[in-house]
């Protein structure tokens, strides 16, 4: 039977991935990818402690976050497409209106 | 220790994100994030909330990961071979990620969590009637403006697909 540490550590890797993602890629459908594993380990933690702590609040949490996360993929394509149709490309140091 | 089956998916889940990220394709990275999010969905399994992994299939491997595949499909093809990242930044990103795993799983390690255990006797799986009574009461304030936000987004999508065409009706 695997212990809370474990569920722990493998939402560690996940997260440092998705950094890893955000830090290295250009690409901004990629950079939304390294997002979404981000929030998965998210909700992976809030379902490990809910269990360790035999709650149910810990899922409810979670239900909303996953359906927060769709909302945010919806928004977040939407703003890429627009991109695309303004600059004809998807990298992210393309797009020079986007700058601060 | 960890069982078989919570290593078998561990290492799907780890490595399909890896993949996700590396592939050379963009469609191909798409696909790898659903069976990643499959895979979380079978830790959920794993951690006696199936009502949970039911919604993060149907939310994550049914809508977003065919939302992700149309949008890759209609951004043209030769803009997605974009690996155009130099090396540099990439070892530093990899040496990034391996000290953030080292140090944060250390703290985790050596601190108190590493020896709470699963109490099989005290905890039976939660239901989902509790699951739907926590959220129609105590939390359907929430819930209400969860609504209010979905459908906010929704409207903001289709603002902004619309707008190149409301531009230039302006002109």
């Amino acid at each position: 039977m695997s212990e809370l540490i474990d569920y722990i550590i493998v939402s560690v890797v996940l997260v440092a991935i998705g950094i890893y993602g955000l830090v290295v890629k250009r690409n901004a459908v990629r950079m939304l990818f390294s997002l979404e594993i981000i929030a998965n380990a998210a909700n992976l933690n809030l379902i490990a402690f809910s269990r360790n702590l035999s709650n149910a609040q810990g899922q409810v949490f979670a239900l909303f976050s996953i359906a927060i996360a769709a909302a945010e993929v919806a928004v977040g394509l939407g703003i890429i497409i627009i991109a695309y149709r303004l600059y004809k490309e998807i990298d992210v140091e393309e797009f020079k209106s986007m700058r601060g | 220790m960890a069982d078989p089956v919570f290593i078998g998916v561990a290492v799907l889940t780890v490595s399909s994100a890896i993949v996700s990220l590396e592939s050379r394709e963009l469609i191909y990275g798409a696909i790898a994030l659903a069976i990643s999010m499959m895979g979380i969905a079978g830790f959920f399994l794993l951690l006696d909330s199936p009502f949970v992994a039911m919604f993060q299939i149907a939310v994550y491997v049914g809508a977003v990961a065919v939302l992700v595949i149309f949008t890759v499909m209609l951004v043209r093809t030769q803009a997605l071979f974009s690996t155009k990242e130099d090396k540099g930044r990439k070892s530093a990103g990899i040496i990034l990620m391996i000290i953030f795993i080292a140090s944060i799983g250390a703290v985790f390690l050596v601190s108190g969590l590493n020896s709470q255990t699963f109490d099989n006797s005290k905890s039976q799986a939660i239901d989902f009637t509790a699951i739907g009574q926590q959220m129609l009461t105590y939390y359907s304030p929430a819930l209400i403006a969860l609504a209010l936000t979905l459908a906010g987004a929704v409207i903001g999508a289709l603002a902004l697909a619309r707008r190149e065409e409301i531009e230039q009706k302006n002109e």
